[in-house]
């Protein structure tokens, strides 16, 4: 018998039980299943849930290998300094490299998976509902937007908070007010400030050596910027990513290609990609004109974020990661498609605000995403209640004309 | 007068087995049937008993709530059986049919001078009156209302659908002669949609034409309503199926109700896939053996089309509005990593890892397997990719879920039916049963609103 029909008799036989939902889960995994059509179209389009959210996890596997190979790159460069001939050859694509993402990173991604599906098949037995696929994309950017060095057993504290309190007491995937791994971020963000930000968290190695003979830091553009000290990455550093920062944010080029993925495949909204940029540039330009209009001092503590070339917002820190693979989390954003144009424009625009305004930890993307995810519905609302108010105006002008007759 | 309606949101689900214009004509098959679910919202009181004799076009019950509504047999015989379900609620009726011609003669009606009172009497005694359905809420019309236009889509985008300009050649006469008299029960005009100026429906007088392109849903009466004249809360409008408008026209002519259609029959599970003419009602064996039979057991027999149509399982009668019979594989199968791999054998409006982009005129051999398992709604955008209508398809699902009856009547319930948001139900990729909350919820704001 192959291993179709022994799966499928194991299906039947254990359909009532109570973890029937753990193993629909791995056995869906595995096959489509044979459910067919009841009612309505008898044809279904090919598209599931877990085939979109496979996408996303296909634009972001690069991001991840890359990130192997940067933690390395990042954590040998603060020990010997970098390289004065870098050639991505000889001193990044090394084993090496790899070696220190292998050890740093996958036990990052592993537990966000672990903890995180862990969680999710809890729920989905207590609840007696199927698993649904939310957490494959969350469980992926989660490693990616920490750093480097996050404690695992924080990382499976706020994964536990995110999924719970984040999700499933809204009812799980497609329910949810917040984005799943921005909740997760938040949670590390504001319980443990220390691991969060700083210039010692982006390099691996570079807490723990703190205080020794030993010691060595990354701060990253942006905590440069903010301190108002000079920094030495170049511009195609910054757009290939070999800079320090969370895990997967550092390419920009790579995220570059992701989001064209995405929108190739119609799975990302290129609406809010674009518009986003749109609003960071803005905000760039008004930060940048003040600078030339003179109307800030040069020992402002705002001055040097201020003054960064407005177009270079989108390669440092996390703005374009956030752009490309948050923003357009279809559950957490807008739904309409003029209601999308608001939604992503105001996140570029104010994550640039606050990566200014807020320079203790000049970070403001997840801040500015999770802002909008709150203001969300009400966007849609208003672009739904213009469709309504139309077709009122339509109803009166009928009863109108019905009144001449 | 003709304007042009271009639909551009849509798509084209093309699949193998289009029916070859070729027509078989049907002798009588030995029993027929009248499947009470067709007339939505009909409590039906009986005229006959079992064993009795019944003409062609005699009643076999009418309305409960117009006595003059009545439902005719579309044969001569015996009714063999009326099968009940619960609360003794009748489901189906079944005629043997004795083999005879013999018809209920009616009156002909004189379509100059008479008045629309006297056109709906000879429609409603005539057992045609159920063709006439109204929006909002997707029923049988109420004769008593006077609607503000009637709406009929001469052209048929769906899956493998009849082309309407070959099934309904050579019956002008009657066509013209329905429409006329449709025309006087409005109080606007009778709006039909072409595919062109050589479609027969062209060539009719006293209606206002539309010559509509694109991807279906561009053929749904519904498109046509909301492209032309919207319905507003508290109008009515009336859509007749351009299939039905022979059969009006033959009763208003002739005085006989001869339920004769020209069908398509097709899809990869008929041998032969071809137009067979034969009664409404009839067994579907007996269609399905006029187009060669089916080349394989495990298939699904469809009443109507792959979007809309209604599975035959336990009713094997061809049903009262079927213009067509589809025959599918079942997909009642496995697929390993199915989620995973690229796919070129099925379609998607996305490209992710789905090849159907490639070549938007391969035809596809589709199967019922819902492709995965029903979720949450979760992706945004995509609906809209495929719904031409002013109107917001998730918003107006979701108040529907929810049953919020005044956020339904804002957002356009009144001017859609199921059949509208199959297309949607198609792509969606939470396989959210989108016909089935339309329905449930058209239901409820009649009941609760009337």
């Amino acid at each position: 018998m192959s291993l179709k029909n022994k799966l499928h008799l194991l299906k039947e036989k254990y359909s009532d039980k109570k973890y029937a939902p753990a193993f629909n889960a791995l056995h869906t995994f595995l096959y489509t299943p044979n459910e067919t059509t009841h009612s309505g179209a008898h044809v279904r389009a090919v598209d599931d849930l877990k085939r979109t959210m496979n996408t996303v996890i296909t634009a972001l596997i690069p991001i991840l290998i890359f990130s192997f190979f940067n933690a390395g790159y990042q954590h040998y460069s603060a020990i010997n300094g970098f390289p004065s001939d870098f050639s991505v050859l000889e001193h990044f694509l090394t084993l090496d490299n790899f070696l220190v993402g292998l050890v740093t990173i996958l036990p990052l991604v592993v537990i966000s998976y672990g903890v995180g599906l862990g969680v999710e098949f809890l729920f989905a037995v207590i609840k007696g509902h199927e698993v649904e696929e939310g957490y494959l994309v969350t469980g992926m950017l989660v490693p990616l937007i920490i750093p480097v060095d996050t404690p695992l057993w924080m990382l499976a504290i706020a994964v536990i908070f995110g999924v719970v309190i984040g999700k499933e007491v809204f009812g799980g995937t497609g329910m949810n007010i917040l984005n799943p791994a921005l909740t997760i971020r938040a949670f590390l963000f504001f319980s443990y400030p220390t691991w969060m930000s700083g210039d010692k968290v982006w390099v691996h190695q570079a807490v723990e050596r703190a205080g020794t003979a030993d010691a060595i830091s990354g701060e990253t553009i942006l905590g440069s910027l903010a301190q108002g000290a000079d920094y030495s990455y170049s511009v195609s550093d910054m757009f290939f990513g070999f800079i320090p920062g969370s895990v997967g944010e550092t390419s920009t080029f790579l995220i570059l290609l992701g989001g064209l993925f995405l929108i190739f495949t119609k799975i990302g909204s290129w609406r809010i990609m674009l518009s986003a940029v749109i609003g960071a540039l803005v905000m760039g330009l008004i930060f940048n004109g003040v600078v030339d209009a003179g109307w800030i001092h040069s020992s402002s503590k705002f001055y040097h974020l201020m003054s960064l070339p407005y177009w270079q917002h989108l390669i440092v820190g996390g703005l374009a990661f956030g752009i490309v693979y948050m923003a357009t989390d279809p559950v957490t954003a807008a739904q309409t498609e003029k209601g999308k144009w608001y939604y992503g424009f105001l996140i570029g625009f104010i994550s640039v605000m606050i990566r200014v305004f807020n320079p203790a930890y000049p970070e403001g993307v997840f801040l500015a995403i999770l802002l909008m995810n709150v203001f969300a519905p009400t966007i849609d609302h208003y672009v739904v209640r213009g469709n309504v108010k139309r077709r009122l105006k339509r109803t009166k002008k009928s009863i109108a004309n019905l009144e001449t007759v | 007068m003709s304007t042009d309606i271009r639909i551009k949101k849509g798509l084209d689900i093309n699949l193998v087995g289009a029916a070859q214009k070729e027509t078989s004509i049907l002798k009588d098959s030995d029993s027929y049937q009248i499947n009470l679910d067709d007339f939505h919202g009909i409590v039906p009181k009986l005229l006959l008993k079992q064993c009795e004799k019944v003409k062609a076009g005699q009643g076999l019950f009418f309305n409960k709530d117009n006595e003059e509504m009545l439902f005719v047999s579309p044969v001569s015989g015996v009714i063999d059986e009326i099968k009940r379900g619960a609360r003794r609620r009748v489901l189906t009726i079944t005629i043997k049919a004795d083999g005879t011609d013999s018809t209920e003669k009616l009156q002909t009606v004189n379509l100059e001078n008479d008045s629309a009172d006297q056109i709906k009497k000879a429609l409603l005694a005539g057992g045609c009156w159920p063709f006439i359905k109204q929006r909002p809420y997707d029923i049988i019309a109420n004769p008593a209302d006077t609607p503000k236009g009637i709406f009929i889509s001469g052209l048929d985008t769906a899956p493998l659908a009849a082309d309407l300009d070959y099934t309904l050649a050579g019956s002008e006469k009657y066509l013209q002669a329905a429409v006329t008299a449709l025309g006087k029960l409005t109080s606007g005009s009778v709006h039909i949609s072409v595919k062109g100026s050589s479609s027969v429906l062209a060539g009719l007088e006293g209606v206002q034409l539309h010559t509509v392109s694109g991807p279906h849903p561009a053929g749904l009466v519904g498109t046509l309503i909301n492209k032309v004249d919207p319905i507003n809360k508290g109008e009515r409008v009336w859509t007749v199926n351009a299939a039905d408008l022979e059969i009006i026209g033959k009763l208003l002519l002739e005085g006989e109700f001869d339920g004769s259609r020209t069908i398509a029959v097709a899809g990869s599970g008929v041998s032969k896939p071809s137009y067979v003419r034969v009664k409404l009602g009839a067994e579907i064996k007996t269609v399905l053996d006029a187009a060669g039979g089916l080349t394989d057991e495990n298939v699904r027999v469809i009443n109507g089309n792959v979007l809309t149509g209604t599975g035959v399982a336990s009713f094997r009668y061809l049903r009262f509005y079927n213009n067509s019979v589809t025959v599918i594989p079942e997909g009642n199968d496995y697929e390993l990593f199915g989620w995973a791999k690229p796919v070129s054998n099925k379609v998607s409006i996305t490209r992710a890892l789905t090849l159907s982009w490639l070549n938007k005129r391969k035809k596809y051999n589709l199967n019922t397997n819902t492709n995965g398992e029903h979720r949450a709604f979760v992706l945004t955008g995509q609906y809209e990719q495929v719904f031409p209508l002013d109107i917001y398809p998730m918003q107006l699902l979701k108040s529907c879920m929810i049953k919020d009856l005044d956020e339904m009547e804002q957002l356009g319930l009144y001017e859609v039916a199921p059949e509208d948001f199959a297309l949607t139900e198609f792509v969606c990729v939470s396989k959210q049963p989108h016909q089935k909350i339309i329905r449930e919820a058209l239901d409820l704001l009649h009941k609760e609103i009337g």
